[in-house]
C-alpha cells in the first residue's frame, strides 16, 4: 500500500497570477492579471440536452454551484419562452438572497478580513477592552471578557502547537496592519463564529433543492412541491425551519458583519482612495418578477455606469450583438475571424491556442497572449462587476434602504461619496448589499407564505418540457447577479440540442486581460498606483484583489501545466524587482 | 464559540472531485459505484461533495466516522490505489487569492484546530492520469474504481464491527 504523500488530494480550483511592474519607490506602474488554467465547460455542453445543462454548469465551481444552475435554467427558459409559476420564482429568489449572505460573510471573515486583521497580534489584546468594544458596537451576546479570553487562549494554543494551519503563511506583523490588538481579537472571534454560523444558513437550499450539497434545479420551476400536509413537500415544519434560518442570517449580518466592518474600516481609510481602477460598472440585475424579461421588476437594476457618472445610468442589452463582446487578443484562444475581432457570446468560440511560455517560466509574455481568461467588453469598454456595481446601481436608482445605508456608512467613516470608488468602497458595498438582501429575503418569505395561504402553490410549469414543443432554433440569455458580480449564460439551441453555450462569469470581467485596443481589465487597472511597503510580502495587492472576491474556478478551468500543488498558489505572486 | 454539535454516530462516505475534469472526479464516480453496490439501504450516508471546499466543514465536523474518496496525486503510476490514514493527510494553508482555492486539506485542518475532527478519518483514492476538460475518466482510473469500492466496503464492515465513538473532545 502506498504511503508516500506530497499533495495527497488534488483540488482544482483555479490559479490567479498577478505580475506587477514597480517603480523605484515600489509603486505599481503596470499590472497584468492571468488565469493560468484553461476553461472548457462550453465544449462539454455542446450537443447536450439543454434541460441538463445546469447539472454540468453547477460543477464548474464548488462555491458557485447555485448561481451557475440559475443562470443556466434561466437561459434555457428564456430561449424556450417558459414562464415559471410565481411561487417558484419567489423560492428561487429566496435561494439567491440566502446565497449572498452566506457567501459574503464567508468571504469577509475567511478570506478578506485576514488582509486587515493581524491574527497573531490578537494574543496581545486585553480581552476586557475587546469586550467593551463589542458591547459598544452591537448587542451580539458573545461579548464578555471571559468569552474573548477563551478565544485568545484557543489562538494561543494553535500558535503554541506550531501547527498554525489556516493561519500559516499570513503576513503577520506586516507594517500595513493598523488595527489595535483588541479589534484584531474581536475579528478573530467572529472569524471562528462565522464557521459555525454557516451550518445554520444553508437550510433554504437543502429544503427547496431537495438536498444539499448540490441541490436540484429544474427548467420550468423548482423541484420541490408545496403541500402543507405532506411529509415530502414544502410543509409547515419546513417553513418554520426556514423562518429560523432567516433569523440567524439577519442577526449575524446586523449584529456582527456590519458592525465589524465599521470597526475595522476607520484604520484603513487610505484604502478609500486606492484601488478603484476603471470607474465603469455593469450589472445584469437580480430578483426578477415572473416576467423574466421585465427589467423594471428587478430590485437590483440592470445598469451600465460609465466614468463614475451616477446621473446618466443606462440599461445594457445583453442581446446587443455589437455592444456585448468578448476579445481574445491577449488570451490563449483563437477566433476564426482573427484575434483582433470581438464576438457576442451567442456566436462565441472556444478554441484553445496556448502560445506559451512553457512552464516553469519567470515572466508571462504580456505583449502577446498571457491568460486563459477572455476579455469581455461593453462597446469596447472594460467594466467592473460585483457588489460595488450593484450598490451603485441601486443607489443611483434611489433605492431607499440602499441610499440610507450608504449615506450612513459614509457619514460614520467621515468619507465623501467618491470614497465608494475604491478598495474599501468595494468591501463596504459588499456588507451594505448583504444587509439589503438579507432583509429582502424576509420580504420574499412573507410573500411566499401569503401565496401559499391564498392557495397558489404551483411550483412547476411543464407546458414546454417536451422537446417537441420547442422551436427548431432558439437563443436565450440567462442571468444572475452572482455574489461576485454579473453572471451571464448565453445558449443557442438547434433541434433540441445545445449548439453553442457560453458563460461570461464575473471574474472574467474583473480579472480580464488587455483587449484588442490595449485597455486593461479591472484588476489590472485597480492595482496601478498602489505602493508596496515590502515587495516580498505584497499584502497591499492581496487587499485590492480580494476586495473583488475572485472566483478563478469559474473563470477558468483545469489544472495548470505545472500540475503543481497548493504551494504554487501560496507563491502565485510574481513581482519584478524594477520597472 | 458555540459548543460542538452532538455528533453521536454519523457515518459518512464523502466523494470529492470535479466531474468536468475527467479523473479529477474519480471520488464522485467511486461514490456512485459504491452506492450501486450498497443498494437502497446503504446504512451509511453517501455524500457527493464535489469541490465544495469550505462548505463541507459543517458536514465534516458533524461526523463520527468519515471515509473520503478522492483523486490523490502521489506521483505513482496512473490508477494506483492509494490509502491514507487520519494522521497521514496533511492539513495546509497558504496565502491564496480566492476563497475558492480552499482545499479539502484545509477543511480538515480547520476541523482539527477547532477540535472537531471525526474520530475516524480515512481516505481511499487513486493516482489520476488525465485531468483535462471532459466527463469521461481514463481507462486506468476506470480500472481503479472497482478495487476502491472493494476497499471501501471492507472499511465500512470494520466500522460496523465497532461501537460508536465520539470524535475529539473540544
Amino acid at each position: 500500500m502506498t504511503r508516500l504523500v506530497v499533495d495527497p488530494i488534488t483540488r482544482i480550483e483555479g490559479h490567479l497570477r498577478i505580475e506587477a511592474e514597480l517603480d523605484e519607490a515600489n509603486g505599481i506602474v503596470e499590472a497584468y492579471s492571468s488565469g493560468t488554467m484553461v476553461r472548457g465547460i462550453e465544449i462539454i455542453l455542446q450537443g447536450r440536452d439543454p434541460r441538463d445543462a445546469w447539472a454540468f454548469a453547477q460543477r464548474a465551481c464548488g462555491v458557485c454551484t447555485t448561481v451557475h444552475s440559475f443562470a443556466s435554467i434561466r437561459a434555457v427558459e428564456d430561449a424556450l419562452d417558459i414562464r415559471i409559476p410565481p411561487a417558484a420564482n419567489l423560492m428561487r429568489n429566496m435561494m439567491i438572497a440566502q446565497q449572498y449572505a452566506h457567501d459574503h460573510v464567508m468571504h469577509f471573515y475567511h478570506l478578506h478580513a485576514l488582509d486587515w486583521v493581524d491574527v497573531v497580534s490578537c494574543l496581545q489584546a486585553d480581552p476586557t477592552e475587546t469586550s467593551r468594544i463589542q458591547q459598544s458596537i452591537s448587542s451580539w451576546p458573545n461579548s464578555s471578557p471571559g468569552y474573548f479570553a477563551d478565544v485568545q487562549a484557543r489562538v494561543q494554543a494553535i500558535v503554541d502547537s506550531g501547527q498554525l494551519s489556516i493561519f500559516a503563511n499570513g503576513y503577520w506583523g506586516h507594517p500595513a496592519y493598523k488595527l489595535p490588538p483588541e479589534v484584531n481579537l474581536l475579528a478573530v472571534a467572529h472569524y471562528l463564529e462565522a464557521l459555525d454560523w454557516q451550518s445554520h444558513v444553508t437550510k433554504i437550499h437543502t429544503i427547496f433543492g431537495g438536498k444539499n450539497p448540490h441541490p436540484n434545479f429544474v427548467v420550468g420551476g423548482v423541484p420541490m412541491p408545496i403541500d402543507l400536509d405532506s411529509d415530502t413537500a414544502l410543509n409547515a415544519e419546513r417553513l418554520s425551519i426556514i423562518d429560523d434560518s432567516i433569523d440567524r442570517i439577519t442577526e449575524f449580518v446586523d449584529q456582527v458583519y456590519l458592525p465589524d466592518l465599521l470597526a475595522i474600516a476607520p484604520a484603513y481609510l487610505d484604502y478609500a482612495a486606492l484601488g478603484e481602477g476603471l470607474g465603469n460598472f455593469l450589472t445584469w440585475g437580480e430578483f426578477p418578477g415572473v416576467e423574466p424579461t421585465d427589467s423594471s421588476a428587478l430590485l437590483v437594476p440592470r445598469a451600465l455606469i460609465l466614468g463614475r457618472d451616477l446621473a446618466s445610468v443606462t440599461e445594457p442589452d445583453p442581446r446587443d450583438m455589437t455592444a456585448m463582446q468578448e476579445f481574445v487578443t491577449h488570451s490563449w484562444y483563437r477566433y476564426e475571424a482573427g484575434d483582433q475581432s470581438g464576438l457576442h457570446p451567442w456566436e462565441g468560440e472556444t478554441v484553445f491556442n496556448e502560445t506559451g511560455p512553457e512552464p516553469p517560466f519567470e515572466e508571462l509574455d504580456v505583449e502577446g497572449k498571457y491568460t486563459w481568461l477572455k476579455a469581455p467588453r461593453w462597446n469596447g469598454t472594460p467594466v467592473e462587476v460585483g457588489p460595488l456595481a450593484r450598490v451603485l446601481a441601486m443607489y443611483a436608482a434611489g433605492h431607499e434602504q440602499t441610499v440610507e445605508l450608504v449615506d450612513s456608512v459614509l457619514a460614520t467613516l467621515g468619507a465623501p461619496v467618491e470614497a465608494l470608488f475604491s478598495t474599501l468602497g468595494r468591501t463596504a458595498a459588499r456588507a451594505i448589499e448583504t444587509k439589503v438582501f438579507a432583509d429582502h429575503l424576509r420580504t420574499l418569505f412573507e410573500d411566499l407564505k401569503a401565496r401559499i395561504a391564498a392557495g397558489d402553490t404551483r411550483t412547476f410549469d411543464d407546458e414546454r418540457w417536451e422537446p417537441r414543443s420547442w422551436p427548431s432554433s432558439a437563443r436565450g440569455f440567462g442571468f444572475t447577479e452572482a455574489p461576485r458580480g454579473a453572471l451571464g449564460h448565453w445558449v443557442v439551441i438547434e433541434d433540441g440540442k445545445i449548439e453553442n453555450y457560453q458563460l461570461v462569469v464575473p471574474t472574467t470581467w474583473n480579472a480580464s486581460p488587455r483587449d484588442a485596443q490595449g485597455n486593461p481589465g479591472a484588476y489590472e487597472a485597480a492595482l496601478v498606483g498602489t505602493t508596496l511597503a515590502q515587495p516580498d510580502a505584497p499584502l497591499e495587492i492581496l487587499r485590492t484583489i480580494h476586495s473583488f472576491d475572485p472566483c478563478m474556478a469559474c473563470a477558468i478551468h483545469m489544472v495548470d501545466a505545472n500540475g503543481d500543488d497548493v504551494a504554487e498558489v501560496g507563491t502565485g505572486l510574481h513581482v519584478h524587482a524594477d520597472g | 464559540m458555540a459548543e460542538p454539535a452532538d455528533r453521536g454516530d454519523r457515518r459518512v462516505v464523502l466523494g470529492l472531485g470535479n466531474l468536468l475534469n475527467r479523473d479529477e472526479g474519480l471520488g464522485v464516480h467511486a461514490l456512485r459505484a459504491l452506492g450501486q453496490r450498497l443498494g437502497a439501504d446503504p446504512g451509511v450516508e453517501l455524500v457527493d461533495g464535489g469541490v465544495l471546499g469550505l462548505n463541507l466543514l459543517p458536514l465534516v465536523e458533524s461526523c463520527s466516522h468519515l471515509l473520503v474518496l478522492d483523486a490523490v496525486d502521489a506521483g505513482r503510476p496512473p490508477g494506483t490505489v492509494i490509502e491514507l490514514g487520519r494522521d497521514r493527510i496533511p492539513m495546509l494553508r497558504g496565502v491564496t487569492f480566492s476563497e475558492h482555492q480552499v482545499t479539502f486539506q484545509e477543511v480538515l485542518g480547520l476541523a482539527s484546530i477547532r477540535g472537531r475532527l471525526p474520530g475516524t478519518v480515512h481516505l481511499i483514492g487513486a493516482q489520476p492520469a488525465d485531468i483535462s476538460v471532459g466527463v469521461e475518466v481514463s481507462p486506468a482510473v476506470r480500472g481503479a474504481i472497482p478495487p476502491i469500492v472493494e476497499r471501501a466496503l471492507e472499511f465500512l464492515d470494520r466500522w460496523d464491527a465497532t461501537v460508536p465513538t465520539s470524535g475529539d473532545a473540544s
